[in-house]
């Protein structure tokens, strides 16, 4: 199986049992199942209205699901059921141990206050009280994302479209979390700036050792990025497997119209 | 007609009871931000309605009642709180400060130390200390159940990276009880240390905002900060030109058009109780220079 590929023996990262949401009649999402490890990239893709967003919230415990769970293994190694942490957790996790990178950076970022306050927020929040590490860690962040450390105190609302968004990867990996979520990440940015932003995520991701779920509706994303891949249509998912097995040889019908839909290079 | 046009200290029986219980709540959680059913006052928000309403809750026939507008006694808000409440109380007044029971202030804490039995009430106008790096008021209200309180950091280090030390001069939030993060109202930061360990009771009101919270006697107020960036207070560096004091919170008054200026006590009370047991001070602080007269 293509899911035992990236680990040895050890625990899931992150289970979604049967997962389901609707909204009355309306069915957004049924029964996905899927495994997560640590250092496994998953793409998400499908068009508009297929669920792929409702997935991703329900992943990330902001949506709670109408059928079915997610389990994540804690820091400590227990796997623990989403549904079963209490609020207190859920937020704590989700700015420790997990990133969310918006679609729209003005979403993840604080647009008033300056790129290394933007950076060090998540530090502030688990206590550090220090002002210069902060700032010197903040500092080799914005390096790290190859962001002009003069610009550290300038807002990000100053910065063009790409920094804003390597900036909010920045600001989302600060506390080293084992997980991050990618709503759309290179959406609504050119594409010369989406190959660096691109470049960049890769780079990281497999420096870091992360774990990433990312949502897109850009087959080149998620061949660059991903490992996985499952695709999705009607709030099913339709295929899944390797990220390069499946793109080079579709088997669903849908899949083989997405692969082909792409503009030749 | 013979009948008295009001309740005693204005507000009906009921709505007194109402903020007793919001007040009450307030003390037993300090630093919370308890809800009450603010009124209506005859002043304008901004005035010191809430204030107002704390006192006329705990007001009782036997206080005494001072009240200070930026440490002032004789300030327009100052006198007309003072009126308004021996008109519709009748209570004594004074604007000594050991002498008083109940006093409400406008931006600033008596330089004398306060004691037991003493009540302190002031206007807030701003509770929430989140409030301008978080607008969603649900938003803060969950950061504050779930002390979740970095957020009140970047704005520190917003001060340190914008100008190298913490700028914020007012309302400098502080942590009460080791637990809520609160805006102490716009008192300079040269009280925050007041504020700790008092042994007078610290009511806060907002009328606008409809919030009461509370410091109880005797609890611990620790002003946020950074290790390498330690709290500090702030005061012009001169003795005051009325008592000569060197340790009170000065007001820079302006005497000419030439860069004349004296500092004298933010505090009159303080002030006038140190001129009348002999302490004079110099009349003149020294000139601004002129380089730095205009920017």
């Amino acid at each position: 199986m293509a899911e035992q590929m990236m680990h040895d023996g050890a625990a899931p990262l992150m289970i979604a049992e049967g997962l389901g949401k609707t909204y009355g009649r309306l069915v957004a999402c049924r029964d996905i199942s899927f495994n997560l490890y640590s250092g496994e990239v998953l793409a998400i893709v499908g068009e508009s209205g297929s669920g792929k967003s409702t997935l991703l919230q329900m992943l990330s415990a902001q949506l709670t699901p109408s059928a079915g769970r997610v389990s994540y293994r804690m820091r400590d190694g227990v796997t623990r059921d989403l549904a079963s942490l209490g609020e207190a957790e859920r937020r704590f996790l989700f700015r420790t141990d997990w990133g969310y990178v918006h679609q729209d950076p003005a979403m993840g970022l604080r647009m008033a206050v300056s790129a290394g306050a933007n950076v060090g927020e998540r530090l502030m929040a688990v206590g550090w009280n220090h002002y210069g590490r902060i700032r010197d860690t903040a500092t080799s962040w914005l390096e790290r994302v190859e962001i002009d450390t003069s610009r550290i105190d300038d807002a990000p609302r100053t910065y063009s479209g790409g920094m804003r968004q390597r900036l909010q990867i920045a600001r989302n990996l600060v506390t080293e979390p084992r997980l991050v979520f990618m709503d759309e990440p290179t959406g609504g940015l050119d594409v010369s700036v989406q190959a660096r932003l691109l470049d960049l995520m890769r780079s990281l991701v497999s420096e870091l050792g992360l774990a990433a779920i990312v949502v897109t509706h850009d087959l080149a994303v998620a061949r660059l990025l991903s490992h996985r891949i499952m695709v999705m249509k009607g709030g099913q998912v339709i295929e899944a497997g390797l990220t390069d097995q499946v793109l080079d040889d579709p088997h669903e019908g849908y899949t083989q119209l997405l692969v082909s839909s792409v503009l030749p290079g | 007609m013979t009948a008295p046009v009001y309740n005693f200290a204005y507000l009906d029986e009921q709505t007194k009871r109402m903020i007793r219980r919001a007040i009450l709540k307030a003390i037993a959680i300090p630093g919370y931000q308890v809800p009450f059913a603010s009124r209506e006052m005859p002043m304008p928000y901004g005035w010191g309605t809430g204030g107002v309403q704390v006192t006329a809750a705990i007001l009782g026939p036997t206080d005494t009642l001072k009240v200070i507008d930026q440490g002032s006694d004789d300030t327009t808000n100052a006198i007309s709180i003072r009126k308004f409440f021996a008109k519709t109380a009748g209570v004594s007044t004074t604007t000594s400060t050991a002498d008083a029971t109940v006093i409400q202030t406008r931006h600033r804490i008596p330089e004398a130390a306060l004691s037991e039995g003493q009540v302190l009430v002031y206007q807030v106008p701003i509770p929430e200390p989140l409030r301008f790096l978080e607008p969603r008021e649900t938003e803060t209200r969950r950061m504050h159940a779930l002390s979740e309180y970095g957020l009140m950091h970047v704005k520190l280090y917003e001060d340190i990276a914008r100008f190298g030390h913490i700028a914020t001069s007012y309302a400098y939030p502080v942590k009460v009880n080791g637990r809520y993060v609160m805006d102490p109202s716009p008192t300079p930061k040269f009280d925050n240390p007041k504020m700790d360990n008092c042994a007078a009771l610290q009511l806060f009101g907002a009328g606008r905002e409809k919030r009461i919270y509370a410091i109880p006697p005797y609890t611990t107020v620790v002003s946020l900060d950074f290790e390498d960036h330690p709290f500090a207070r702030y005061r012009h560096e001169a003795p005051c030109a009325l008592c000569g004091a060197d340790d009170s919170y000065l007001d820079e008054i302006v005497t000419d058009d030439r860069g004349g200026r004296m500092f004298v006590c933010s505090d009159t009370d303080y002030c006038e109780t140190r001129q009348a047991s002999g302490h004079r001070g110099s009349e003149r602080a020294a000139p601004h220079k002129k380089d730095h007269a205009h920017g």
